[in-house]
């Protein structure tokens, strides 16, 4: 497996040559400041969410495409309702059934829907370093996103997360995290492990089965590798669970899903090794009874629904920085101006 | 470089937000206004108001605004770095307004800023008070309370630094720094 960021040339292909952030591909190669900002940003959005009218018109004018390859219900529609709450005109495409099912090339319809004034891609696919290669290829004044490609990067996900985890511990510098599951296959804990990293946290620990980790993880992650879910949990700030990514699995990775839960499911007593007021955080969506119980999905110490509220945020973040981005070439100057 | 000087100091920028009081408190009564709603625009209004909402003794809790999201140049300039959350602690409907600045120039401010608190609500009536205003008008927009107006030359601005003590300058014109569209 290839653990490297496909397409992560020097300079930074995301950021512009004022470091302004361009295209959203992936959080390695991103600095500790700039990861703040976003996160900064978006306490800001918020705030929209409790406004009577859940809009604001920074993004009004402007056409944001999700193009999603592989399926998805929430994340497409958390990246739809952001866009709309920017006050953005969004095309949802169903790739399945459009032109490139009929033999169209993605150049090709990329092209068509830059004729369209198109300002922004959103992508999801199931072939990792699919976004790098949309945004090597799209019009200079064009923004991509990656909603998630294969089992690359999901850096999206990676910031909600952090934005959570801030939320709850008031910073993440110091952070004894645990992630725990299919880290094999997950795009998600790679996004996590690299913005945990670069913000300081004090340790990072993947607990999964040997047939869920790749065997170079420790070295090429910057993490503890734990096969004992009660030995991994201990002392930890924070548990991030996965999603068993049945989809991607070839080969016969586990026994049986309820052995998989009775070695490395997240119950309320598996947690007792755990800090106190340690949180529980999953991306969704989540398998009762397979990654986690049901008591602790529901109780206390989960945040996983304020983890999908918070990605609302945090897209409307990172969509408007980018589309932002696309107008600063140049006039930096302006930037300082007073606005009275 | 911009040369700053300072235009007004501490005592003297009391003074004026003491007239300003007096004379919101005397344009509410015309107006039959009993419980007026005041609301600062981050970051300098936000300051003019805490002094202004102590001074009349209002009962409601004061409300913030941030216009970074409403801007109209935000396709020139990107997104502000710091935003703060906007917070109105009370509803707005049918209430009177006060909205509070520190300096009026062009406009889109204000204008920027009765758009984010219509989109919390239909206020009754706005009143705007402001710290200092300037010419250089692009929007139809003129206070209802203001504590000093000044002439400048082109491409020098206001800037009030706070928040304690309050202080305003008077900013010469930097190369390459045109004045606010």
């Amino acid at each position: 497996m290839n653990l490297a960021a496909p397409g992560l040339q020097q300079p930074n292909p995301q950021l512009d040559a004022q470091g302004n952030l361009r295209h959203f591909l992936t959080l390695d190669g991103l600095d500790r400041a700039l990861l703040t900002d976003i996160l900064d940003r978006t306490e800001g959005f918020l705030s929209v969410a409790r406004q009577p009218v859940k809009k604001v018109p920074l993004c009004r004018g402007k056409v944001i495409a999700n193009l999603f390859f592989e399926n998805s219900t929430r994340t497409r529609t958390t990246f739809e309702l952001a866009a709309k709450r920017l006050s953005a005109d969004v095309l949802n495409l169903n790739i399945s059934t459009s032109a490139t099912a009929k033999g169209e090339t993605l150049l090709d319809t990329l092209r068509n829907l830059e004729a369209m004034h198109v300002d922004m891609f959103v992508v999801r696919h199931a072939d990792s370093g699919a976004a790098h290669f949309i945004a090597s290829h799209a019009a200079p004044h064009v923004s991509v996103i990656n909603a998630g490609d294969g089992c690359h990067a999901h850096p999206t996900q990676g910031m909600l997360d952090m934005f959570t985890i801030r939320q709850h511990k008031g910073d993440i510098a110091g952070l004894k995290v645990a992630i725990v599951g299919d880290i094999l296959h997950s795009r998600v804990a790679r996004s996590q492990i690299s913005a945990l990293n670069t913000l300081g946290a004090a340790e990072v620990r993947v607990i999964a089965p040997r047939t869920l980790i790749p065997t170079c993880a420790a070295e090429a992650l910057g993490v503890e590798v734990f096969h004992d879910l009660r030995e991994g949990v201990t002392d930890c700030d924070v548990i991030i669970m996965l999603r068993l990514q049945r989809e991607r699995m070839t080969g016969g990775f586990l026994p049986s899903e309820h052995e998989y839960f009775l070695l490395f499911g997240l119950t309320e007593k598996r947690l007792t090794t755990a800090k106190p007021d340690a949180i529980v955080m999953h991306p969704g969506p989540i398998n009762r009874g397979v990654e986690i119980d049901s008591e602790v999905a529901d109780g206390p110490r989960s945040v996983i629904l304020e983890q999908v509220s918070n990605g609302l945020a945090v897209r409307m973040a990172i969509m408007s920085t980018c589309i932002g981005t696309q107008y600063l070439a140049g006039q930096g100057a302006e930037r300082d101006r007073p606005h009275d | 470089m911009a040369d700053a000087a300072t235009w007004k100091d501490a005592a003297e920028i009391d003074a004026l937000l003491a007239t300003m009081a007096q004379e919101l408190a005397a344009l509410c009564q015309a107006r039959g206004i009993e419980r007026p709603l005041m609301v600062g625009i981050h970051t300098g209004g936000v300051w003019v108001a805490e002094h202004l909402h102590r001074l009349l003794a209002l009962e409601d809790p004061l409300g913030f605004l941030d216009i970074s999201f409403y801007r109209d140049d935000f396709t020139r300039i990107g997104l502000h770095p710091q935003v703060h959350p906007s917070e109105l602690p009370v509803a707005v409907d049918d209430r009177a307004v006060i909205l509070v600045d520190d300096v009026l120039q062009s406009g889109r401010t204000i204008r920027a800023a009765l758009n984010v608190l219509f989109d919390y609500g239909r206020p009754s009536q706005v009143l705007l008070a402001i710290l200092a205003e300037r010419d250089g008008r692009e929007l139809p927009i003129n206070p209802d309370v203001v504590g000093l107006h000044a002439e400048l030359e082109p491409g020098s601005h206001i800037k009030l630094s706070g928040p304690d003590p309050l202080h305003l300058e008077r900013r010469g014109a930097a190369p390459g720094n045109a004045d606010q569209p």
